[in-house]
């Protein structure tokens, strides 16, 4: 027996060492406590590293958030200038015709740039008219044609109206012109700065709840430019998205889960999954320039195309999160109905599913809030377009929030930026609602078995 | 002292030079109790066996004698349990000085995934019990050896300690417990994952241990207590229900709870 | 008739069948269902199938050809010298397009094109009429064929499922073919790149510079496609991202796992994940306009002279954006490892802090390290944040407050935007597309190996 042996080996060594004991530790001893201290400061330290790092990440999240609003609230605002404006019937209607088609067709503008002109007399020369045209916006004339032709009895009457301003003139109302810095300096020289005055002084300027940033397509003016036509876009391609993905999806976590067997085919679909969760977005875009438009020709820009290459992409986070809600069913459910007599498909189309749905309904929103946010592929398939018009269907050319916010992001005029922030504020808020929404989903149906 | 029950009384629960002792003590996980009213002595440079029933507390009673209990939430003890004396759970008592003190051994053997020597390096290390490099080889060296490991092992020092079979890492479980010196060592059921000739090794080695430790040992198995302990306790549903010498726990139990645990009608 | 009412008339003829095969069993069952082989529902299914799945099948098939072949019948008619110059030809085809679908007014192009764009009205009338005439005929089809079949003891039930069970693998082997699909798309074009460019030259050219020549006569501009100088944007900006997001992360993981009070986690740990829910879009805008420039007045102060396009400040965002990333895997990893090695270490009286260093962080080390690898391959492909906040010219720098380039921004700029047919400018997009692919894929399958090899230690 080489194992007694050893042991008894073992033994008689133990038996040295015992007689030569190491005196015991003195753990009163100065040198200790010293040490003990010591740790004890390291682990205070440790622990602050930590909160510090949440700290960080947190004041991240803050900075992000506080440098988006204080960028953006004002775009829910915009300014506008009270002008006397004389609907000159010469020039709106002069046979007297009262047709709409005739009224429509009027030289607002000319109206409009009237009553500056008659607003501010002194001003004569060329270029001097040009910059106070600008104090109200071009979109201002198509405000005032809605207006007549609402009210046709307008037409030769003076009235005081409120209208649009121009973005310049919006910025130094909101602040973000300083007028005080040098005059090469800002975007409005000193002669618009003190027109600007003047009309402050005498009330005619003001800022009033700026419903058409949430009614109105892109524009290149700043002060026309609204998110709907985007948000529409997005709706769609979203649209798009889901139709695809949830019932691929769907059907495929079934079978993964249920119905598979265990072979190569399996695997393989098991590993790509996997991958596909963790490729690059602009991969899936490069995957849906080259599919969609160069092999199959389906529109550029169109929100089909968007939301067959984002379905591909939310494709892996719908089949995980259903996998995992299904495998969260338990077996005993499904021995009940097999059981009962029930085949495989009925067990899992009658008891599987309805349990496992709020689980993959949230994983669906989740996937679907990702796609909201998602903008690289889209930039692939073109849906970077300048589009003025509101999509009317998953064909037209659009555009998405994300997309909007990349564009605006990119544009020069001072009066985007606070665009591009309420642009984000939009598409967080819907985020939120989403997220907010799986949440919800989430607690209510929780279930421990 | 009135709380105390009949049985325990009877049983002696006191001993001369008590290194540690447990008096009123209950535990709260949370809600549930798991331990009522333990009153025991830890005699020094002995072995004590803790046994009895699945789930009856003995791993509780044995990690509130360390304080390993802190770090579970939701656990409350009321009682008294002293250390020479001191009462541990005293404010000024610190609790990583205290652990050092009475080093545990765990069911499953758990050495970190480091190397055998960085094993046992490592209580001596976050002590600041060496000096120098030679003193920290030392003491790997005697506490291997102490854990009759040392043969086994001294080639291959810088492997990893996973790499050892399960009755080898217990072993260097126990070399790392003894290489910060500790006053008691608390083993929890330290042969459950062994097989039967490292169980023998183990044993061997705890009975070696006591000359110069005092030993706590929880085990399931009434021989094994009977082989290496001398003093035996017996607890039942939370409670310890009788405690005595090792033999005359076996031979003569007061208590017919015990007389049927040892006697194999339950547990 | 639109794409959307076809399909609502495909549903609504599926409807129709569900109820035409629903009624026939039971019209044979005699009104006693246990003489049918199966429920009338199973019947029902078994037409609606039959009807719905041809026409889906051949709307899949008519969408994936259509494209091709009536380009290839509008450009078999062009003039010979226009099909000869592949500028002109996508120029060609653009205003064909356009002048099909009746905005073509303002162009002034060759008779011929304004032809070819009537002929592509005209072709496109007929072919969204076929379309539906051979989508409803397969419905209609199949519903017939379905319908007769149905007898009493027709096993509709079995048949049913195994159509489901069909159905189910395929929609199983989307995930394969999306990556066949990317494989093949990146790789076709990359090939036809590579027939222009020497891939090496590509892999280890140093200067990138893709200007193609406009006209034949600007050989000079060839434009030069060396990679090296966009892979070393890509990896400075990629390890700034780290050095913010590896430690940051970590440590709040290890706060939030053994520190944190259930409350304060309660709190904190969902403030962490917006931040993983934030769309790149906005942090790109975040880095672009809010820490760049404050990267570079205060750079001013301190004298540095940082870039506006540093890629010190696309980094940092993206740094943060990975944040949630790394700490939600390694508190994964860290939670993974088992209890009684903590135990092992508090029996011997180690803090806390010294039990996280010196055995849980060594012993979920390699869970660690793929969670890393994965959070490196998220930032390799990352695309918003450096297109918004990096720069375009390919500078060959590791000085972080200079700009540089990335690959993905590289992608964006060279597809964004008109594109000049089959030029070597518009394909270099697609070989940085495969190797970023191919980086991102190895990866990401090796950090998963390392992480899967992990779980299986401790479990
Ligand atoms: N961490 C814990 N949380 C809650 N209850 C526990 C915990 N550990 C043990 N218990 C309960 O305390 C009782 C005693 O357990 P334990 O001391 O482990 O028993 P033994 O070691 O004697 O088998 C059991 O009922 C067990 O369920
Ligand atoms: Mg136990």
């Amino acid at each position: 027996m080489t194992d007694m042996a050893s042991l008894m080996e073992d033994r008689a060594a133990a038996k040295v060492i015992s007689d030569n004991l190491r005196k015991p530790v003195d753990w009163d001893s100065p040198k200790i406590a010293r040490n003990i201290k010591k740790r004890y400061a390291a682990e205070r330290r440790f622990k602050m590293y930590g909160l510090v790092a949440i700290g960080i990440a947190l004041l991240a999240l803050c900075m992000l958030a506080t440098s988006i609003g204080s960028k953006g609230y004002s775009a829910f605002y915009q300014t506008y200038v009270q002008l006397e404006v004389h609907f000159d019937p010469a020039v709106i209607d002069p046979d007297g015709t009262g047709d709409p088609a005739v009224i429509g067709r009027a030289n607002f503008d000319g109206l409009i740039k009237q009553s500056l002109r008659d607003r501010f007399p002194d001003v004569t020369s060329r270029s001097d008219k040009r910059d106070l045209y600008g104090i109200v916006s071009g979109g201002a004339s198509y405000d005032l044609r809605e207006r007549v032709l609402e009210n046709p009895s307008l037409i030769g009457q003076t009235r005081t109206i409120w209208l649009i301003s121009g973005d310049d003139f919006d910025m130094l109302n909101k602040g973000y012109i300083d007028p005080t810095v040098a005059e090469g300096d800002r975007r409005l020289n000193d002669q618009e700065v003190s027109w600007y005055n003047e009309l402050v002084e005498a009330g005619a300027v003001e800022k009033q709840f700026h419903t058409r940033f949430f009614t109105s397509g892109d524009s290149r003016e700043p002060e026309l430019a609204g998110i709907w036509g985007a948000a529409v876009g997005s709706f769609y391609t979203l649209l798009v998205t889901l139709a695809l993905s949830f019932p691929i999806g769907v059907l495929a976590a079934v079978y993964l889960e249920e119905f598979a067997p265990k072979n190569r085919f399996t695997q393989i679909v098991e590993v790509n999954i996997n991958n596909l969760a963790a490729v690059p977005s602009i991969v899936f875009g490069l995957l849906g320039l080259e599919v969609y438009l160069n092999v199959m020709h389906l529109p550029r820009s169109a929100p089909v195309v968007g939301g067959l290459t984002l379905a591909l992409m939310t494709l892996p986070t719908i089949i995980i999160a259903s996998r995992a809600a299904i495998k969260a069913v338990p077996p005993s459910i499904r021995q009940a109905a097999l059981g009962l007599g029930a085949s495989p498909v009925q067990t899992v189309t009658h008891h599987v599913l309805p349990l496992a749905m709020p689980g993959i309904l949230t994983g669906t929103i989740i996937g679907m809030a990702q796609a909201l946010g998602e903008t690289a592929p889209l930039l692939m398939i073109g849906m970077v377009a300048f589009i003025v018009d509101i999509p009317g269907g998953a064909l037209d050319p659009a555009t998405v929030l994300p997309v909007q916010i990349y564009l605006w992001a990119d544009s020069p005029e001072r009066a985007f930026v606070e665009k591009t922030s309420a642009a984000i504020m939009v598409l967080l808020a819907f985020l939120v609602l989403m997220n907010g929404l799986a949440v919800y989903l989430r607690k209510k149906f929780e279930r421990k078995w | 002292m009135a709380a105390v029950s009949q049985s325990a009384m009877a049983a002696k629960p006191s001993v001369e030079n008590p290194k540690m002792t447990a008096r009123n003590l209950d535990l709260f996980y949370s809600d549930n109790q798991a331990l009522y009213e333990v009153d025991l002595d830890i005699a020094e440079k002995q072995v004590t066996a803790l046994i009895g029933p699945s789930g009856c507390g003995k791993s509780t009673f044995l990690r509130c004698l360390n304080r390993m209990n802190d770090t579970i939430d939701g656990v409350t003890i009321k009682g008294e349990v002293t250390l020479d004396g001191r009462d541990i759970y005293d404010k000024r008592i610190d609790v990583v000085q205290l652990r050092a003190r009475i080093g545990m051994v765990f069911q499953k053997p758990n050495p970190f995934p480091k190397s055998i020597y960085d094993n046992v390096a490592y209580g001596p290390r976050i002590h600041g019990l060496v000096n120098s490099r030679d003193e920290l080889d030392e003491i790997v060296m005697t506490s291997l050896e102490r854990a009759g490991l040392l043969k086994e092992v001294k080639d291959r020092l810088q492997s990893p300690a996973t790499g050892l079979s399960g009755g080898q890492q217990q072993r260097l479980c126990i070399a790392r417990a003894v290489a910060v010196s500790p006053e008691v060592i608390l083993m929890d059921e330290p042969c459950s994952a062994l097989d039967p000739i490292a169980t023998a090794k183990v044993e061997e080695l705890i009975d070696e241990l006591r000359s110069n430790y005092t030993i706590v040992i929880v085990t399931h198995s009434m021989q094994q207590a009977a082989r290496v302990s001398q003093r035996t306790a017996f607890f039942h549903l939370g409670k310890l229900v009788e405690v005595g010498e090792t033999d005359q726990i076996f031979t003569n139990p007061k208590d017919e709870r015990t007389k049927g645990y040892i006697t194999g009608r339950f547990g | 008739m639109s794409l959307s009412f076809l399909l609502l008339a495909v549903a609504a003829l599926c409807a129709l069948s569900f109820y035409f095969g629903r009624q026939r069993a039971v019209a044979l069952s005699g009104g006693r269902h246990s003489n049918l082989h199966s429920l009338p529902v199973h019947y029902g299914a078994y037409t609606a199938a039959w009807c719905g799945l041809p026409a889906l099948a051949l709307l899949l098939i008519w969408y994936m050809f259509q494209g091709s072949v009536i380009e290839a019948l509008i450009v078999s008619d062009l003039p010979q010298e226009i099909l000869e110059d592949s500028g002109r030809l996508s120029l060609a085809l653009n205003s064909i397009s356009l002048i099909a679908a009746g905005n073509g007014q303002h162009l002034s192009v060759e008779p011929e094109i304004v032809d070819a764009g009537r002929r592509l009205a005209n072709i496109q009338t007929i072919a969204s009429a076929a379309l539906v005439v051979v989508m409803l005929s397969g419905a209609v089809l199949g519903l017939s064929l379905s319908y007769r079949k149905i007898t009493a003891d027709m096993r509709a039930r079995n048949n049913i499922e195994r159509i489901a069970r069909y159905v189910m693998i395929a929609c199983s082997a989307i995930a394969i073919l999306s990556t066949v699909g990317i494989v093949f798309s990146l790789l076709f074009e990359a090939l036809h790149f590579f027939t222009k460019i020497n891939p090496l030259e590509f892999l280890f050219g140093l200067e990138w510079s893709p200007q193609t020549a406009i006209r034949a006569d600007q050989v000079a501009s060839e434009g030069a496609f060396g990679a090296i100088p966009l892979f070393v944007g890509t990896l400075l900006i990629t390890l700034i991202a780290m050095c913010v997001a590896v430690p940051i992360g970590l440590f709040s993981a290890v706060y939030m796992g053994e520190y944190a009070s259930p409350k304060f986690r309660a709190i904190a740990k969902p403030a962490l994940e917006i931040l993983a829910g934030v769309p790149t879009v906005v942090y790109g805008f975040f880095a672009a306009l809010t820490v760049a420039p404050f990267l570079r007045d205060n750079g001013a102060i301190l004298g540095l002279d940082v870039s506006s396009e540093s890629a010190l400040a696309a980094g940092l965002v993206m740094g943060i954006m990975i944040i949630p990333f790394v700490s939600s895997l390694s508190d994964d990893v860290m939670s993974q490892v088992p209890k009684s090695l903590r135990d092992g270490s508090y029996g011997l009286g180690a803090t806390k802090s010294e039990t996280i260093r010196n055995v849980i962080f060594p012993a979920a080390l390699p869970g660690i390290v793929g969670a890393v690898l994965l959070a490196v391959s998220r930032a390799i492909g990352e695309t918003m944040i450096v297109v918004m906040a990096a720069g375009l010219a390919a500078n060959m720098t590791a000085n972080p407050l200079q700009a540089v380039t990335t690959v993905t921004v590289q992608i964006v700029t060279l597809l964004v935007g008109d594109q000049e047919f089959d030029s070597a400018k518009t394909l270099s997009a697609f070989a940085l597309g495969l190797v970023l692919f191919l980086v991102t894929l190895g990866l990401n399958v090796f950090a998963l190996k390392v992480v899967q090899k992990y779980r299986e230690k401790y479990d």
